[in-house]
């Protein structure tokens, strides 16, 4: 069938290229069905499983839904529900979600930027192979880590961290890592930002090496003193595009690794609701209680704030131009 | 001009001056590293070093038997590890050969195509890079369901083969091919599938590396479909079958499988971006958002 197309697009493209000298752009009328031809599968395919999911639970949010009876309009109840009644939410969830979110996020990203920037500052094998340690705990899948971490922090004599700790005396019996309430949210924390020198991290290490030397040079003429001057003169105003895409990187991943506090502790909710972020909430709520229509409303909610921190992010990132 | 240290950043050689970049370096990238090496050794440890107290950090004598073990625990039944490693494979394949196909068609009509809405679906595009699935893994269950996806091998893949990163990522790189050259071979009668294939994805190949690496780290790495869409059990994925032995806690005994099988999904991700290193950072200085 493709054999097909291609022939087809080959004879209409013959009067068309008469057409070439005086038209700029590429392709004219003619080739507008082959266009759409190519662009079709990917927005089918973006549509179906990235548009409608998001459609559909804002639909879902104003109803009332058990997955089995057909949902019925309840109007704004879900999320009158979720401001004023949902005590854990307002509580508990909201707060560690945010809490997550603005350490576990900032602090990757700044990691990833001041570790790529070092990095450019050494030459180029021993940055190779430095930048792939660093990024390979990104390579890590998260089902395959919990092994790890698990072990880390088990809650026996036998695990890792306790073992440690009881060897030099720090503590005096074995600590229940992550049925803690204390200690679930900083190891989420951890483990987060230990795997978040990602695509965005290469990103921002690619962007600080393509900079003109030439501009370092212009702005040590121009008076310019020191390497702190330097980042924030030169560094950063001259790599914004990838400072955005890091960004940007930062919120999807630190929102998507949510879900690490149940696979941590192993239950959802998770201790007293320690580490409980709405990504959890959510799947409590749809797939553990069946409130399809509740659960809806917690994701539009959590899509509204993940947009509009990268609005934020946006506003200042491009700022100065 | 004596202060001038612009030429400091990509240096050819190793000066003094960069120690102390070394030394903050070094111990950071080994505590990184430090999970992943532990995986190595774990994965290797005979059963007596598992059990042991205080636990070791290396294995005095490496063995297969987790990965003996590992092969053996469902051998005997309908669906053994194999069958769920192979689904692995046959998915990601599919996937990445997919998700690049419609992500390059896409980045060249997004590109070097005028036409109205062009600038708006690049701009939601680019807004989808925010897209976080687990948010919406509901409605996405709701639409598997009814476009009858349930229990369908094609549930595997059909709701990733979407890479708004990867259309993203290939439109910035058909921005650097000039326009005279798809022109050109426009004059020579060339059709659109033709300039596709022979003149857009030849030149975007860094690109096309790197949108392959995270396509493959997406499906290999994929539970979501197997945990949600999929209830028959020999149509399930690897990364799937790990979390059956590891949700029950960390008994020592699963500790060296889960490790074991922990490396098989590490290894591939990692191999393959040694590989593609160099195209990746190649893809990624024009991975910038104006």
């Amino acid at each position: 069938m493709a054999e097909a197309v291609k022939r087809k697009s080959k004879r209409e493209d013959l009067p068309s290229r008469r057409e070439l000298k005086t038209k700029s752009k590429i392709g004219g009328k003619r080739s507008g069905f082959t266009t759409a031809l190519l662009i079709a599968p990917y927005i089918l395919s973006f549509v179906v499983f990235i548009v409608l999911p998001v459609v559909i639970a804002i639909g879902l949010s104003f109803t009332d839904f058990n997955s089995i009876n057909s949902p019925h309009f309840v109007g704004f109840a879900n999320y009158i529900r979720l401001l004023t009644s949902d005590q854990e939410f307002m509580q508990k969830v909201l707060p560690n979600t945010i809490k997550f979110a603005l350490i576990a996020g900032p602090t990757g990203y700044l990691l990833s930027f001041l570790l790529a920037w070092m990095l450019a500052q050494i030459p180029k094998l021993p940055r190779t192979i430095l930048a792939l340690l660093i990024y390979s705990p990104s390579l890590t899948a998260g089902v395959a880590m919990q092994v790890v971490w698990t072990t880390i922090f088990s809650g026996d004599p036998n695990g890792y961290l306790n073992a440690i700790l009881l060897k030099w005396g720090v503590i005096s019996e074995a600590v229940q890592w992550l049925q803690s309430e204390q200690y679930l949210m900083p190891i989420m924390i951890i483990v987060t930002v230990w795997s978040s020198m990602g695509v965005g991290f290469l990103a921002m290490l690619s962007g600080i090496l393509n900079i003109d030397p030439e501009l370092y040079e212009a702005a040590y003429m121009d008076g310019m003193k020191n390497r702190f001057q330097e980042i924030w003169y030169v560094t950063l105003p001259s790599m914004k595009p990838q400072l955005l895409f890091g960004a940007v990187m930062a919120v999807v991943n630190t929102f998507q690794a949510g879900a690490i506090g149940v696979q941590l502790s192993g239950s959802n909710p998770t201790p007293n609701y320690a580490g409980q972020l709405m990504v959890n909430h959510i799947e409590d709520y749809g797939y553990i209680r069946y409130e399809m229509g509740y659960a809806a409303a917690i994701s539009v909610v959590l899509l509204l704030l993940i947009y509009l921190l990268s609005k934020i992010i946006r506003a200042i990132l491009t700022e100065k131009d | 001009m004596a202060s001038f240290q612009g030429k400091k950043i990509n240096p050819k050689h190793f000066h003094i001056s960069q120690l102390k970049f070394y030394i903050i370096l070094l111990p950071f990238a080994v505590f990184m590293v430090l999970p992943i090496i532990y995986i190595f050794t774990t994965a290797f440890k005979p059963a007596d070093e598992l059990f042991k107290f205080p636990p070791s950090f290396f294995v005095k004598n490496p063995t297969w038997d987790n990965y003996k073990a590992l092969f053996e625990l469902m051998a005997g039944t309908s669906v053994p590890a194999s069958r769920y490693l192979f689904n692995s494979i046959v998915v990601t394949v599919l996937t990445v050969i997919i998700s690049i196909l419609l992500a390059v068609s896409a980045g060249y009509v997004l590109s070097k195509k005028n036409f109205k809405g062009r600038n708006m679906l690049f701009e939601i595009n680019t807004l989808a890079l925010m897209f976080v699935p687990i948010a919406v893994s509901i409605p996405r269950f709701i639409i598997t369901v009814k476009l009858g996806l349930v229990d369908r091998f094609v549930a595997n893949i059909l709701p990733i083969i979407a890479m708004p990163i990867g259309v993203f990522l290939l439109k910035q790189f058909v921005d650097q091919i000039p326009d005279p050259l798809i022109e050109a071979a426009k004059m020579d009668g060339a059709g659109e599938w033709t300039i596709l294939f022979k003149v857009i994805i030849p030149m975007v190949r860094p690109a096309l590396a790197t949108v392959a690496i995270l396509s493959f780290q997406s499906a290999w790495g994929n539970v979501e479909a197997s945990t949600l869409y999929i209830n028959n059990e020999s149509l399930k994925t690897f990364a799937y079958y790990i979390t059956t032995f590891s949700s029950g806690g960390s008994s020592t005994i699963t500790q060296g499988i889960t490790a074991a099988s922990a490396l098989i999904m590490f290894l591939p991700n990692l191999i393959i971006f040694i590989c593609m290193q160099s195209k990746v950072m190649d893809t990624m200085a024009h991975s910038g958002i104006k």
